[in-house]
C-alpha cells in the first residue's frame, strides 16, 4: 500500500466492483457439484472440448502475436486520417457482437465468402466447421486486444533506442528483434495475456462461423453452453475446470516471462 | 575525413537552413538557446529526419535531394551519443557495447570497456551504473563502432555537476584518440570551449557566427554569444568618432568608421559613481541599478536607462556606493575600452 | 520504460463497455407491466406475435428454446403461460408443481430437410444426407429438434457425419441459407417461415411429429383467455398458416 490514502467512496466504488467479480464466483463455486468434479474431469468429453479450447486460443493467440505486433508497429508508427482509419478497422471485432463477427467471416470466409469462394471453388477447401475456423474466429475476436496493448507500449517507447541501435548500423530487422521486442516485454506479455483470455471464453463468433462439433470445433464455453440446457451440474463442473486450468497457465506463464 | 553540409530541414513551422563544413580531426560545438535547432541538426546528419540539400561525409554523398540520394542511417558510419546515455536496458553493459561491433564482438567489447577501465562492469546492466559511468559506456559502445562522424547531443547535461567535469575530462581523451569528424552539440560554453576547435552559433535555424572559442567571445555577434561570453553587446551606426545605438543614446569610441557596427563593452569596464565623475570618460550615462548578482569575488549590477548594460564591481565598491536595488547611480565608460567591430 | 497509457487503459474501458452493451439482448421494461407473460418455444414466434394481435392481448413473450425455457422456469421465473414444443420438457414443468391448469396440445411439427433455395445439390431423401461430400448440419440432440432430427435418421436407418450440431435450430437455418450447410433438418414452420430456403419432405414413416403443448402458470384470466384463443379455430388458422399443423 502506497502512503497516499484512497479517498473512502472510491474505495467503497472498489468494493462493489470486486463483489461483481466475486459473487458469481462465489455461486459458481457453492453450486457445484463437487463430488462430480472427479468423474467430469475423468469423461473422455471433458478432456476433448479442454484440449480443444486449449489448442484453439493458444494457437489463436500465437497467430494475433504473428500479425498483432506487426499490425501495432503500422498502427503506432503512421499518423493522420490513415492511422484513425486503421485503427477503427483493428478494433472492430471489440465492439462488434461477436455472433455479427461469426457471420461477417462466413461472408469473407464461408464456402460463397469472398475469399471462401475461391478457395472452394480452386481447391474445395471449406473454412467453416473445421477447426482452423475456430482458431480464426478466436483471432478476429481476440487479436483487437493484443494489438491496442502492443501500440500503447510502443507509444510509451522512447524512439531514441531503436535510433541509437540504427546509428550503430543495425539494420531494421536487428533493430526490431534485439531492441523494439524486448523493449515491449511487457506490453507484449499483458496484450497476449488478454488476447489468450478473450480467446478462451469465445463463444458467438466461433458458434456461427465454425459450428459446433465434439472434437473439431466445440471449445469448452460451446460444451458448457450446450451441457447447461441439458446437464447444468456438467456445465458448471466444465466451467470450474476451464477457470482453473486458465488460472494454472496464467500464473506460470507469468512468472516465466516477467520473473526477473 | 571531413564533413560539407549545406541543409534546410522543415519541420512544424520551424526551419533549420545552415552550412556547415568541418576539416579532418576538428571538433566543432554547436552552441545556441532552447529551440535553435541544434538536436534537429544532428538528427538530420545522422539521417533520421529528411532534409533538403546534400551531405557529405569523407567524399561520400549521404544526402543529396536533387539526385534522391539517402543513405540510411545504420549505413552512414555515423555515431550518435545522446544526452542521456540510451543504453538498451535490457542488454548488460558488455552487450551494449558489443552491439555495433561485427567480428568477434564480445572480445573486443570486453577490450573496449577494459581500456576505459570500465572492464568490471561489463556484465552489470545498464541501471546499475551511475550516471557518468553510463555515459561513459554509452560513448565507447559509440567509439567501438569505428564511425566517421560523431555526433554528440548534449553528453554531459544530463549529468550531475560534481561528476561533469571527470566526464569531461574522459570524453576529452577519447576524442582526441578519434579520427573521424566530431560535432558536439551543446548549450554550455565551458563544455564548447574546453572540448571545441570551433564555435558554431545557431539561432532560430541559421549560423549566425562561427570561429575559434576565443574569436566569437572576442566579437560576439548575438545577444545569446554575448550572455555566454558574460559582456555587454550593443549595435548601432558608426560616424568615426561616435556611435548612434538603435536606442537613441550617442557614445562616444573613437576610429570606428562609417556603417554598422557592433560595440563591447566588458562589465569590469563600467564604472559607477553617485555622482556625476568629472575628468576624462565621455561617455557618462544616469542610470538605475536593477539587479544585484554576487558572482565570485565579483557583484554583477544590472543597469536600465539610456544604455542598458551590466557592470561589475568589487563588494567594497558596492558598500561605498551603497548600491541597493533601485539605487541612481553614474554609469562610465572610456571610449577606449569600448570595441568596435562590423556588424 | 513500458508504461501502460492512460489513454489505452480508458479506450479499452470503454470498449469494454460498449461490448458488454451490445451483449445484452433484452432489458427490463418496468414502467409498463403488461397483461401477460408467455413462455414460448422459438419456433413459436411468427405465429403467437400474429395471435397476440388479433386477440388484442398486451403479452411479453419470452421466445427461446423449449430446454432453455424450462430451465428459467423451474428455478422460479415469473411468467402466465407456458407453451412447449415437446411434452417432454411440460411434464417436467408439470412436475415442478408450476402448472396451474390442464396442458394441452395445441399444435404439431412435423420435420423436413432444408436445402438451398432451388435444392441444387438434389436431395430428396433422408438417404441422400449420407452422400459423401455433402455438408450438413443438424441440431445439437439437447434441443428438440436435434433429437427428432436423430430419430428421423435412426427410423430412416440412414447414419449422417455432420458438420455441425447447432445449439438452435436457427443456426441450422441460417448455415443453409448462407450456402455453407447444404443441408439440415429443420420444423416444418421454421422453412415456412424462413421463406429463404426451400424445404424436402420426409415421408410419414421416417419422420417425427413434434407436439407443442400450452398451459397457464398463474391464476389471471388473461392466460386463459390467451390459451383459448391459441385453441380456437382463429388461433389455428393462423399456426397452421406458420407452417404448423392443427391439433
Amino acid at each position: 500500500m502506497s502512503e497516499a490514502r484512497i479517498p473512502a467512496p472510491l474505495l467503497a466504488l472498489a468494493g462493489a466492483g470486486l463483489l461483481l467479480f466475486i459473487l458469481p464466483l462465489a455461486g459458481l463455486m457453492l453450486r457445484a457439484p463437487w463430488d462430480q468434479v472427479g468423474g467430469a474431469l475423468l469423461a473422455p468429453e471433458t478432456g476433448t472440448a479442454l484440449g480443444l479450447s486449449l489448442f484453439c486460443s493458444l494457437t489463436a493467440t500465437a497467430v494475433a502475436l504473428a500479425l498483432g505486433i506487426p499490425l501495432a508497429l503500422v498502427l503506432a508508427r503512421t499518423t493522420g486520417t490513415l492511422r484513425s482509419v486503421l485503427r477503427a478497422l483493428t478494433t472492430l471485432p471489440m465492439v462488434l457482437p461477436p455472433v455479427v463477427g461469426g457471420v461477417a467471416l462466413l461472408l469473407a470466409f464461408g464456402r460463397r465468402g469472398l475469399i471462401g469462394a475461391p478457395l472452394h471453388d480452386a481447391f474445395g477447401i471449406q473454412v467453416p466447421f473445421t477447426t482452423a475456423a475456430a482458431v480464426i474466429a478466436e483471432t478476429f475476436v481476440a487479436m483487437p486486444f493484443l494489438v491496442i496493448a502492443v501500440e500503447g507500449g510502443l507509444r510509451a517507447l522512447d524512439r531514441r533506442y531503436e535510433e541509437a541501435a540504427r546509428a550503430l548500423g543495425a539494420s531494421g530487422w536487428k533493430v526490431f528483434l534485439r531492441v523494439t521486442l524486448p523493449l515491449l516485454r511487457p506490453a507484449i506479455f499483458s496484450g497476449a495475456v488478454l488476447c489468450w483470455a478473450r480467446a478462451l471464453g469465445e463463444f458467438g463468433a466461433t458458434i456461427t462461423f465454425a459450428g459446433n462439433l465434439p472434437g473439431r470445433t466445440q471449445t469448452v464455453p460451446l460444451a458448457v453452453y450446450i451441457a447447461l440446457e441439458t446437464r447444468p451440474q456438467a456445465a458448471i463442473v466444465l466451467s470450474l475446470i476451464l477457470l482453473a486450468v486458465s488460472l494454472a497457465i496464467l500464473i506460470g506463464l507469468r512468472d516465466r516471462w516477467l520473473g526477473v | 575525413m571531413s564533413l560539407h553540409a549545406d541543409i534546410a530541414v522543415r519541420r512544424n513551422g520551424f526551419t533549420l537552413d545552415l552550412k556547415l563544413d568541418v576539416d579532418p580531426g576538428e571538433t566543432v560545438a554547436i552552441l545556441g538557446p532552447n529551440g535553435a535547432g541544434k538536436t534537429t541538426l544532428l538528427r538530420a546528419l545522422a539521417g533520421l529526419v529528411p532534409l533538403h540539400g546534400r551531405v557529405e561525409l569523407d567524399g561520400d554523398v549521404l544526402d543529396d535531394s536533387a539526385t534522391g540520394r539517402h543513405v540510411p542511417t545504420e549505413r552512414r558510419r555515423v555515431g550518435l551519443v545522446f544526452q542521456d546515455h540510451v543504453l538498451f536496458p535490457h542488454m548488460s553493459v558488455l552487450q551494449n557495447v558489443a552491439f555495433g561491433l561485427k567480428a568477434d564482438a564480445t572480445r573486443s567489447a570486453r577490450e573496449w570497456l577494459e581500456r576505459a577501465g570500465l572492464g568490471e562492469k561489463a556484465d552489470a546492466m545498464p541501471r546499475e551504473l551511475s550516471g557518468g559511468q553510463a555515459q561513459r559506456v554509452a560513448l565507447i559502445r559509440t567509439l567501438a563502432t569505428r564511425p566517421r562522424l560523431l555526433l554528440l547531443d548534449e553528453p554531459l547535461s544530463a549529468l550531475d555537476v560534481t561528476i561533469r567535469a571527470e566526464v569531461r575530462r574522459d570524453l576529452s581523451r577519447q576524442l582526441a584518440g578519434f579520427e573521424g569528424v566530431r560535432i558536439l552539440v551543446t548549450h554550455d560554453p565551458l563544455e564548447a570551449i574546453a572540448l571545441a576547435d570551433r564555435l558554431v552559433i545557431l539561432e532560430q535555424g541559421t549560423v549566425v557566427q562561427t570561429g575559434t572559442p576565443s574569436g566569437v567571445t572576442a566579437q560576439p555577434r548575438s545577444r545569446f554569444v554575448a550572455d555566454l561570453a558574460g559582456v555587454n553587446l550593443l549595435r548601432g551606426h558608426a560616424h568615426h568618432d561616435h556611435i548612434e545605438l538603435d536606442g537613441g543614446a550617442v557614445i562616444a569610441a573613437p576610429d570606428s568608421g562609417e556603417g554598422d557596427v557592433f560595440a563591447v563593452i566588458h562589465p569590469r569596464a563600467v564604472a559607477l559613481y553617485l555622482s556625476r565623475p568629472e575628468g576624462t570618460p565621455r561617455n557618462v550615462w544616469r542610470a538605475k541599478a536593477e539587479d544585484l548578482d554576487l558572482q565570485g569575488e565579483r557583484v554583477r549590477v544590472r543597469l536600465t536607462g539610456e544604455v542598458p548594460l551590466v557592470a561589475e564591481v568589487t563588494p567594497s565598491a558596492v558598500r561605498e556606493l551603497r548600491l541597493d536595488r533601485g539605487a541612481e547611480v553614474w554609469a562610465a565608460v572610456k571610449a577606449t575600452e569600448i570595441s568596435v567591430y562590423r556588424a | 520504460m513500458f508504461k501502460w497509457s492512460c489513454r489505452v487503459t480508458k479506450a479499452i474501458g470503454i470498449l469494454v463497455a460498449l461490448v458488454a452493451l451490445a451483449s445484452c439482448q433484452s432489458y427490463v421494461d418496468t414502467t409498463h407491466p403488461p397483461a401477460l407473460t408467455v413462455f414460448a418455444a422459438a419456433s413459436l414466434q411468427p405465429p403467437f406475435d400474429n395471435i397476440a394481435r388479433q386477440a388484442k392481448v398486451d403479452a411479453r413473450f419470452n421466445y427461446a428454446g423449449t430446454q432453455t425455457l424450462t430451465a428459467q422456469l423451474t428455478p422460479g421465473a415469473q411468467a402466465d403461460v407456458f407453451a412447449s414444443a415437446d411434452t417432454a420438457h411440460m411434464k417436467t414443468v408439470q412436475d415442478a408443481g408450476l402448472l396451474t391448469g390442464p396442458s394441452k396440445i395445441f399444435a404439431h411439427n412435423r420435420l423436413e430437410i432444408a436445402v438451398e433455395k432451388g435444392n441444387p445439390k438434389g436431395i430428396h431423401t433422408l438417404a441422400d444426407l449420407a452422400r459423401p461430400g455433402l455438408v450438413v448440419v443438424l441440431a445439437d440432440p439437447s434441443v428438440p429438434a436435434g433429437k427428432y432430427a436423430q430419430q428421423a435418421l435412426a427410423k430412416a436407418h440412414v447414419k449422417v457425419h455432420p458438420a455441425s450440431l447447432e445449439p438452435q435450430v436457427t443456426g441450422v437455418l441460417s448455415k443453409v441459407s448462407l450456402g455453407e450447410a447444404d443441408a439440415g433438418i429443420v420444423y416444418v414452420s421454421d422453412i415456412v417461415t424462413s421463406g429463404k430456403i426451400d424445404g424436402v419432405e420426409v415421408p410419414d414413416d421416417d419422420n417425427v411429429v413434434a407436439d407443442y403443448s400450452i398451459a397457464s402458470l398463474s391464476h389471471r384470466s388473461a392466460a386463459d383467455q390467451f390459451i383459448a384463443f391459441v385453441l380456437s379455430s382463429q388461433g389455428q388458422a393462423i399456426l397452421v398458416n406458420a407452417g404448423f399443423e392443427k391439433a
